[in-house]
């Protein structure tokens, strides 16, 4: 997989530098590590094993620690995504409300499973957690943006929309 | 100072701003300039109204006048006729369910009226962007107040007196919680806010960050005068963009007029608030998780005693609110605590922020005073079931709650009342279930919730959740043995006894309430293999009816599984064991002859 990073460059050790600076800026801050790789993981895309490692050295803590983390948290990935993140949520609101068979439909309609991507590296799917916009139930969000008081006819033309504008 | 004669406000709130609010305001303020209407009308962006379902939300003062579901293409004919000729657009009012009544002004709609927002009395009126509005509407003249008149045990004496208790869902008191820190021994306490609200079907301290977020920010200065710390922690989740956005200005704003930051008010009193982001872990919403994550490490939870109060933040004593309770003190600081005491019932004060959500016609976010029974929550202010199906459950609490049935319309709610009935206050999420909802279904729901959740620290929780998913599991999937539900059970008491957590110990509530109450469902799948809400497919079968069906072929058609079969015009069949129980040719069938069992 090339680089995701949002730095424009694609040069490995433009990676790099541009970690020194995240943690440069959280060096005098107590508990940083999270915040550190939230804002890595914003720009790179996800967390790989290699920097993971960089980020383990540069703060002096062992890669178990960086790894627990990363592995502990839902929002921290190893693993690249797709252009789209399309994440359905399943809070209770939307299931009691069909949220369920809204990623049946999605899981048809993109040929993957939950946590898979695409082959085209087009879509993500994902399952989420309650987004708070329960009184829209059920929602589904692509990227930032929320799609609510769906039903599974909306399935096909939400996605056909983002495959349009890539 | 500019004056208008009127003001349009316009919910920039997560359920709005899903809705498209953004596109209506740019649209209007665009028609207004062009129509030459800019200095005669002002378009303000407010919080949440609570009312998500109908979004975007638009009123209009001085008359109150309350649109909803406005889109682009009604802006000018609102600008038109509302702000050029004074008429009101009528088609936009909002229409009562189960009724021919249109209502114009916001004050008389049934799902406002029985309401009394405390903590969301500011949510919808003002920009939250702008720290001058929180201020207009008394904002700051709390914590001027207490620096200026009150000593710290003043504060936490008045907090005490007013009888408020933690809006999370331990329903602790918050002011011996103050009391705790204030008394404890440290050169360095923390006052944190937890924001990490993970219940799914609960959406309130979005609502007052997004809405409100300098009540939240006072209301941790005045809890660090009156425990002695001068650093601040809000832990918000990261799935809250909007929320952390207004914090963020928020914060900046306050600094900005010295009202965050060193010697606030002149008084010597310093206090500064950081954010720290959580990263999808449930579990972080347990207190002594949340501060390990707050620490940066992984968010595992940890024994209790020490409290946080005594030792929390890296050690240090800490107190920790919820978002709803930070949002009640600055209210109780400067109206007394004998008027909030004098609402809500004897061990319960004050007023509960709702989230309203799931088969219920009025969805959205409610305020109302502690002791309203459930039947005026769903029947007055929910507008009762959606489709007019009947009630059989709600649901509060979350993963740590549990199902109310039908016959507890009438039970007045408050925390002892709810736990009294196998229920929780829980953060305030309310979930309407109607006969279509499958009480097993929702109870493996739950488990699988908090299996997925659990942190694997302490084994009840790792271990004991899963062999109850699995149970619940198989009992859905028609392979239930009648030894299941005793196995169940004692599984529940072992986990709710030995589990580490808050998490853990209230993880096997959503079954043994299904239990308590719905214990024919569970046998109705076990010895009959039947689920009589017609939810878990394994114990579905779909029929054809010979006198309903016309020979159409478009089930036929639709199957996915080359299932039904027949001759046009005569009636079709389906093969059951070709059937995968999709429902598609439910879905489409025109004559309704497909029946599910």
């Amino acid at each position: 997989m090339s680089c995701q990073c949002k730095c424009g460059s694609g040069r490995e050790e433009d990676k790099f530098a541009f970690i020194d600076r995240i943690i440069e800026q959280y060096k005098n801050q107590k508990g940083s590590m999270i915040p550190i790789l939230h804002q890595v993981q914003q720009v790179l895309g996800y967390l790989p094993e290699e920097v993971q490692a960089y980020i383990a050295e540069k703060m002096g803590v062992p890669l178990s620690e960086v790894y627990g983390i990363v592995s502990f948290y839902a929002l921290f990935s190893t693993q690249p995504k797709g252009k789209h993140r399309v994440s359905v949520c399943l809070g209770t609101a939307c299931y009691v409300r069909g949220s369920g068979k809204i990623l049946e439909e999605l899981q048809k309609e993109l040929g993957i499973k939950v946590g898979e991507t695409t082959k085209d590296g087009l879509f993500t799917l994902e399952a989420c957690r309650c987004l708070g916009a329960c009184g829209l139930a059920p929602v589904l969000t692509v990227d930032e943006h929320v799609h609510g008081r769906l039903t599974t006819k909306d399935v096909a033309e939400i996605i056909n929309k983002y495959k349009d504008v890539q | 100072m500019e004056f208008y004669r009127s003001h349009v406000l316009v919910c920039t709130g997560t359920g709005c701003t899903s809705s498209n609010s953004r596109s209506v305001i740019s649209g209007l303020r665009k028609e207004l300039a062009d129509k030459g209407l800019e200095k005669e009308i002002q378009v303000i962006e407010t919080g949440c109204f609570g009312f998500c379902n109908l979004g975007p939300i638009m009123v209009v003062y001085p008359e109150g006048v309350f649109y909803c579901r406005v889109s682009q293409d009604d802006i000018q004919e609102i600008v038109e006729e509302h702000f050029t000729k004074g008429r009101v657009v009528q088609r936009l009012l909002y229409h009562e369910p189960n009724t021919t009544v249109k209502t114009q002004e916001f004050n008389d709609i049934e799902f406002f009226k029985h309401q009394k927002r405390i903590a969301l009395s500011n949510c919808g009126i003002i920009n939250p962007e702008k720290i001058e509005e929180y201020i207009a509407r008394d904002g700051y003249f709390a914590l001027a107040k207490v620096l200026h008149e009150m000593k710290p045990e003043d504060v936490i004496e008045e907090i005490k007196k007013s009888g408020l208790r933690g809006r999370g869902g331990g329903g602790f008191p918050t002011g011996m919680k103050w009391n705790f820190a204030h008394k404890a021994q440290g050169d360095q306490k923390y006052v944190v806010c937890n924001a990490d609200e993970g219940d799914p079907g609960a959406f309130m301290d979005r609502s007052v960050l997004e809405g409100d977020p300098h009540s939240v920010l006072e209301a941790m200065a005045i809890a660090g005068y009156a425990i002695g710390a001068n650093q601040g922690y809000i832990y918000v989740r990261a799935e809250y963009p909007i929320a952390v956005e207004r914090l963020r200005l928020a914060i900046e704003q306050a600094h900005k007029m010295g009202l965050l930051g060193k010697n606030i008010f002149g008084m010597g009193f310093d206090f500064d608030v950081d954010i720290r982001l959580g990263a999808g872990a449930f579990v972080c919403g347990e207190e002594t998780a949340l501060l390990t994550s707050i620490e940066g490490k992984r968010g595992e939870p940890r024994p209790r005693p020490p409290f946080p109060a005594n030792s929390g933040l890296w050690g240090k004593p800490t107190i920790i609110n919820n978002v709803e309770t930070y949002a009640n003190v600055t209210r109780i600081i400067r109206n007394g605590w004998e008027w909030f005491a004098s609402m809500g019932t004897e061990k319960s004060k004050g007023t509960k922020v709702f989230a309203l959500a799931g088969k219920i016609k009025n969805t959205g976010l409610i305020e109302v005073p502690m002791g309203t029974t459930l039947r005026t929550i769903v029947y007055d202010i929910g507008g009762g079931i959606l489709n007019d199906k009947k009630f059989k459950a709600a649901q509060t609490g979350g993963p740590s709650g549990g199902c109310i049935p039908a016959e507890l319309l009438d039970t007045p709610i408050d925390y002892d009342n709810l736990i009294a009935i196998g229920a929780m206050m829980g953060s305030g999420g309310l979930i309407v279930m109607d006969e279509d909802t499958c009480m097993v279904d929702i109870a493996r729901f739950f488990l699988e919730f908090t299996q997925d959740e659990s942190c694997g620290k302490c084994p009840p929780c790792r271990i004991g959740t899963k062999r109850m998913l699995e149970i619940l599991t198989r009992i859905c999937e028609g392979k239930g043995v009648p030894e299941d539900l005793e196995n169940l059970e004692t599984l529940a008491k072992t986990i709710k006894s030995a589990a580490l957590c808050g998490l853990g110990q209230t993880a096997p509530n959503p079954v043994l309430s299904t239990l308590r109450y719905f214990r024919h469902e569970y046998e109705a799948h076990i010895y009959d293999k039947k689920c009589p809400a017609g939810v878990c497919k394994s114990l579905l079968s779909y029929k054809i009816n010979e006198d309903k069906c016309r020979g159409c072929s478009l089930c036929a058609r639709n199957c996915p599984a080359k299932a039904i079969s027949g001759k046009v015009k005569e009636p079709f069949v389906i093969d059951p064991e070709k059937c995968i129980k999709c429902g598609a040719c439910m879905e489409k069938c025109k004559f309704g002859a497909i029946e599910r069992k």
